[in-house]
């Protein structure tokens, strides 16, 4: 579906134009581009959809502004996003613009003023360059006042572009003339009218065209007294745009809510607008002076919201996650209702609704349903006392979710998440949190008689324990839905390993926003049926083709290892490290960590797709992201200046040598006394000639050489905070700091390798990167983790940590599937050949696997379970 | 047959299967290891010409012919013309810039006798020769001063007066069809669309157009900073008879920018991505089933018309691609709503 937002009334910026602005024109004239510049910049952020760009002064060479200027915002993304409305009454200067432009722009005019010959002509060269365009009813007799006039220009115009000129209809725009009302010239005073009608017979008419104006020539007499201005050309909108008008040119940043707009003075302009008596100029005019200078139009909308009733109350501040008044709005509707639990099943379950649907069309964004939540919780926390006092049935919820992150796994932002949304929709979740082992979690599915159970994970290791409570589930005789999902689940994975394994619905939610119509279409009644079968169906197929599709093609071992990659090591003098052994760090300072933190992840992390910085201006996300990232920051200063965090770091560096694809740790340069071994794994996929078959082993020497670990944590101490926002019901808090604290361990294993480059093991004293750049990767050197596509082998990290005493230095510990505690933390390896890359292990061979396992001293099964993710082979 | 009728034979045809595309000729000129001696072939220059390609329709046109019958041997329906830089502007790092003409005709006649041979020997296999126009190596949308924003190296008339002269020497040497290909700035593809309608007016008939978007970033963006859809809206006036993407990189990463056009796009899409990404020595080695079982994917979505290969490709890989989306259905186009669909580096509809 189309996140393309398609509104229904377009804003056209009206300000780089130097007949409308005398401040625009004053820059143009002086030359100043670079501050013209800027008048669209502020346009676009104002809101404007397309900007018009206007140049006819007689004292300019319109043509060269023109050009210039386009061609100036062309180097501004911010501003070059919008299309852009190319405005002159002279043919030259359009075409000069039309030049510049490599977007769809509009054509602001052309019109049948110097007969049809002409008009025609130029239809045909707006078309060959792939424009829009503006139509002035305007004709060989003059500029059309009345509607009749109006409409009869119009759709002669649209007869002879359609069908001689070939312009599609949709790309016609009309401007049927908004001129001035309230001139005290009875002539005028119907032009309001004229104009509007005029729009509804031209939109019945020629089927499919736009309708745009020039909005301040409405109020020109009100020139000075802006708030009138302002709310004349609300109140001109609001009626034209029921008429059809479909496009405006305005100041798009001074535009007020009709509604917001104080009644007597909404009554005089519509009385002026309208014409609907004969004194309304002057009663108008009589009432200006009072509006003149205060901004209390805008002001009173603010808080208007206040005064509603309270069921208003509470939708208003559910939608816009605004917790400020919930309590005492959510005390007042208990205190009208009959009884408590009506409060929750009325307005506050009316207003998640309505967030519901909003999410649903795309139309509210992830971090604003969390913070709709938090109301929701405060609201509910407060109402819990009186209906436990009242001891009634619970409030029926659509079904119960027991929801867990398996044995082994520490992660849980992601499950977190869905379990919001699913809470903002009306299922019960039972969260039963992290390292959940299987009893637990089927005793708690029984005891609560679930409805369905899912399960969450991010490092592969977890896959094999959602494997094993599947079959536990079905050891049971249970039945009921089972739903996978987190970072390293998939489809294929859930469809190839997991549905077999268990006999109820098996089905995979890739994301939060899937998590509603998965759960409902489950607990449907007449649904459910269909869903569960196209579900079976469709990994089914997926099973299918992965028996009958394409092998992965892999190469023996040893012949792999023969096309390894062969660095020169009689030309490589390896550096040396400026410390052997192991270093802690202690409370490392964050303030140093932030300006390091790479922001994409993040947004991710809450499903807003998109790169920092440009995320913030986005057209569809781009509100949510900016506030988002607002809190982000807030919070952020708060974790540095209050010590929030803690964070540290264990790093060594010791000597080695590579042998085969291991590569041995010796006590001291002598390389004789071996105190530890990692064991790496190498591609087997098949290659083109020339391309090796990568392992990390080859970029160590077999010779004499260096090989650095580190494991880093931001996330100390975190739990107290944790527990403050748990107790507070806030799970926006709660999943921005856990996400955060993730950022900050990534920023911290990011600058702590720039040390080790820079200091440490200072093989590259010199090196001047900006943070884009780093996050670019564009330094020499690699610090793959165990767990991640170079190293796939998570069971590595047990002797990372106990060759770092990563427990004792920095307080971290492993769980029994190896994720690392606290959460936020990051471990890894340093290679330091100018050659060392990232790569992906990917699929490898039994013959592999037979060999790693003695390589390792473990049996073969206990290996495949290791590296289940990567065999190319069925185990 | 007049143009328009090829266009609509090749309709045609893209609505009973998938049409097939060629590959590159640059990886493929490569393999000849010609010298400058071999590039010239006897002629003389002022310059050097080693690695001017586009010459090596005058001067070897043998070559060309061969690379061509490749494609065609692997299952080609459409067969782009060794015209990427067949231009005055980018002939001119060749000192033979007012050989454009003359280099865009014969490198159309080349592939005109070897499509027309093909097509007489099966004619329930009609062969198509699209005239290729590159972006050319100047850019209309982005000044190459970075102190002074608002120059450009060329104007739009210099631009689209290039092309015309291009387009002139393709239609005359037999092109039914011109591909603006590889699009980075949409400007210039502009200047190349009017240059091409005006050569249709002077030539009394429409010329069938094909646009193809190149990406230059993750994000989905070409190097004017356009998305793929904002670059449709651009072009949509045109009537062109495909639009999709080339180039840019392999079929993993375009993917969702094809499943995300061919909705949008109310004509045939055609897409012929590089042979996966480069590796670290910028060359390609997904391997001719890799890409085939990848465009196969988009066929069996219902994605696409016509798809071929670009950068790393070899005759190998159209014939797997042809292997791939054999007896797949073709896409079917969609039917848009009337609404206002502008653009400026993003779409925005009304």
């Amino acid at each position: 579906m189309t996140q393309q937002a398609v509104a229904t009334f377009a804003n056209v910026g009206e300000r780089t134009n130097v007949t409308g602005s005398a401040a625009f024109k004053k820059l143009i004239l002086a030359g100043d581009y670079a501050k013209a510049v800027e008048v669209a910049r502020q346009q676009v952020e104002a809101g404007a959809q397309i900007i018009d760009v206007n140049m006819d002064e007689g004292l300019l060479d319109a043509e060269k502004a023109m050009e210039t200027f386009l061609k100036l915002i062309a180097a501004e993304p911010d501003i070059s996003r919008v299309p852009v409305m190319i405005d002159s009454s002279k043919w030259s200067v359009i075409e000069a613009g039309l030049k510049c432009v490599a977007g769809k722009p509009i054509v602001n005019s052309i019109s049948l003023k110097e007969g049809e010959a002409p008009f025609l002509e130029q239809a045909k060269k707006v078309r060959r360059y792939g424009a829009a365009v503006v139509v002035m009813a305007f004709d060989e007799k003059g500029q059309a006042d009345t509607a009749k006039r109006k409409v009869e220009i119009c759709e002669r115009a649209y007869k002879l572009l359609v069908e001689k000129a070939g312009v599609p209809p949709e790309d016609i725009i009309f401007d049927p003339n908004i001129f001035a009302v309230a001139t005290g010239i009875e002539e005028h005073d119907n032009y309001g009218v004229d104009f509007i009608e005029a729009t509804k017979e031209i939109k019945r008419r020629c089927p499919h065209v736009h309708i745009s104006g020039g909005v301040s020539n409405l109020s020109f007499s009100f020139r000075g007294n802006e708030p009138v201005r302002r709310a004349m050309h609300s109140v001109f909108l609001y009626h034209a745009i029921k008429a059809g008008m479909d496009m405006g040119i305005v100041n798009a940043g001074q535009l007020d809510v009709y509604d917001a707009i104080p009644a007597e003075l909404r009554e005089a302009c519509e009385d002026v607008i309208l014409n609907r008596r004969k004194d309304s100029t002057e009663r108008l005019l009589a009432l200006a002076p009072k509006y003149k200078k205060t901004g209390e139009v805008a002001d009173a909308a603010d808080l208007e919201w206040r005064t509603w009733p309270v069921t208003k109350r509470l939708e208003h501040a559910l939608v816009k996650g605004i917790d400020q008044f919930v309590v005492e709005d959510t005390e007042q509707a208990r205190l009208a209702a009959a009884r408590p639990i009506e409060v929750i099943e009325g307005p506050l379950m009316d207003g998640m609704n309505v967030v519901g649907d909003l999410f649903g069309a795309g139309k509210m964004f992830l971090p604003q349903v969390v913070k709709s939540a938090r109301v929701m919780k405060k609201a509910v926390a407060h109402l819990i006392p009186y209906i436990e006092a009242e001891k009634t049935a619970e409030s029926k919820a659509k079904g119960k979710i027991v929801m867990a992150t398996v044995k082994g796994d520490v992660h849980d932002i992601g499950k977190n998440i869905v379990g919001v949304v699913l809470q903002c929709n009306n299922f019960e979740v039972i969260d039963l949190g992290v390292m959940v082992p299987v009893q637990d979690i089927l005793k708690a599915a029984n005891e609560n008689k679930a409805d369905i159970v899912g399960l969450s994970g991010l490092i592969t290791p977890s896959l094999d324990e959602m494997v094993t409570v599947a079959e536990e589930m079905k050891r049971l005789g249970m039945k009921i839905p089972l739903l996978i999902g987190g970072a390293t689940t998939s489809k294929t994975h859930t469809a190839l390993r997991i549905a077999p394994r268990y006999d109820g619905p098996t089905v995979h939610v890739l994301d939060a926003s899937r998590a509603v119509g998965v759960c409902s279409q489950l607990l449907s009644e007449t649904q459910a049926q269909g869903f569960e079968a196209d579900v079976r169906k469709e990994y089914e197929r997926i099973r299918v083709e992965r028996a009958g599709g394409a092998k992965d093609n892999l190469v023996a071992l040893a012949e792999a290892r023969a096309n390894g990659l062969k660095l020169d090591w009689k030309a490589y003098a390896p550096p040396k490290p400026k410390f052997l052994g192991v270093r802690g760090f202690e409370d490392y300072p964050l303030d140093e960590l932030v300006e390091r933190i790479d922001w994409t992840p993040f947004f991710r992390a809450w499903e807003l797709a998109g790169v920092f910085p440009a995320i913030l201006e986005d057209k569809v996300v781009g509100e949510s992201a900016r506030h988002l990232y607002d809190d982000a920051r807030r919070m952020l200063d708060r974790i540095v200046k209050e010590k929030w965090l803690v964070a540290k770091a264990a790093v060594g560096f010791w000597p080695c040598k590579r042998i085969g694809d291991d590569v041995a740790i010796y006590a001291d340069e002598d390389r004789v006394e071996e105190i530890s071994r990692f064991h790496f794994l190498r591609q087997q996929i098949g290659k083109r000639a020339d391309r090796p078959n990568m392992c990390l082993a080859d970029f160590v020497s077999p010779d004499a050489d260096y090989i650095g670990g580190f494991a880093v944590t931001a996330g100390h101490d975190i739990e107290a905070h944790l527990a403050r926002f748990k107790a507070a019901h806030d799970d926006y808090s709660d999943i921005l700091l856990k996400a955060l604290a993730d950022r900050l361990a990534e920023a911290f294993a990011e600058r702590m390798h720039e040390r080790v480059r820079k200091k440490l093991w200072g093989y590259a004293a010199d090196e001047n990167l900006s943070n884009a750049d780093l996050i670019a990767e564009k330094y020499r050197g690699i610090r793959p983790a165990p767990g991640y596509p170079a190293c796939p082998d998570h069971s590595q990290k047990p002797e990372l940590f106990r060759l770092l005493d990563a427990h004792g230095r920095a307080r971290m510990s492993l769980t029994e599937s190896f994720a690392m505690l606290p959460t936020a933390s990051v471990s890894g390896y340093y290679f330091a050949h100018p050659q060392a890359a990232y790569f992906g292990v990917a699929k490898i061979g039994k013959d592999q696997v037979v060999e790693f396992a003695h390589r390792r001293g473990v049996d073969v099964a206990q290996a495949e379970k290791w590296l289940r993710p990567n065999l190319g082979y069925e185990a | 047959m007049t143009r328009a009728e090829k266009a609509a034979l090749f309709r045609k045809l893209a609505g009973e299967r998938i049409l097939v595309k060629d590959g590159p000729y640059g990886s493929m000129i490569q393999t000849y290891k010609l010298d400058e001696d071999g590039y010239r072939n006897g002629r003389s220059f002022n310059m050097d010409q080693k690695g001017n390609n586009d010459l090596l329709n005058l001067t070897r046109p043998d070559i060309v012919g061969e690379i061509c019958q490749a494609y065609i041997d692997a299952g080609a329906d459409l067969l782009a013309t060794n015209s990427f830089n067949a231009n005055r502007i980018s002939l001119a790092d060749y000192g033979i810039q007012t050989m454009a003409y003359e280099i865009a005709k014969a490198s159309a006649r080349v592939i005109r006798e070897r499509c027309d041979a093909a097509t007489a020997a099966n004619p329930a296999k009609p062969r198509f020769v699209v005239g290729a126009l590159g972006p050319t190596n100047k850019t209309l949308s982005i000044s190459p001063d970075v102190n002074n924003p608002g120059y450009r190296a060329v104007s739009f008339d210099e631009m689209r007066d290039t092309y015309r002269e291009q387009i002139d020497g393709l239609l005359d040497g037999g092109a039914d069809f011109i591909v603006v290909e590889t699009v980075f700035d949409s400007l210039n593809a502009k200047a190349a669309l009017v240059a091409c309608s005006e050569a249709g007016e002077a030539r009394g008939e429409d010329i069938p157009v094909m646009c193809s978007f190149t990406l230059t970033d993750m994000a989905g963006r070409n190097l004017s900073g356009q998305t793929v859809e904002a670059f449709w809206n651009s072009v949509r006036h045109a009537k062109p008879l495909t639009m999709g993407m080339n180039c840019s990189f392999g079929a993993t990463e375009l993917h969702p920018y094809v499943g995300d056009i061919q909705s949008r796009a109310d004509t045939l899409i055609c897409v012929y991505p590089n042979a996966g990404l480069p590796n670290d020595m910028g060359a390609y080695d997904e391997p001719p089933e890799m890409t085939g079982q990848l465009v196969g994917v988009w066929a069996r979505n219902g994605w696409i018309n016509v798809v071929g290969g670009c950068c790393g490709t070899t005759p190998a890989h159209i014939a797997a691609i042809a292997k791939a989306v054999a007896g797949v259905a073709p896409r079917e186009i969609p039917k848009l709503g009337a609404r206002l669909r502008l653009a400026g580096m993003e779409a925005a509809s009304f």
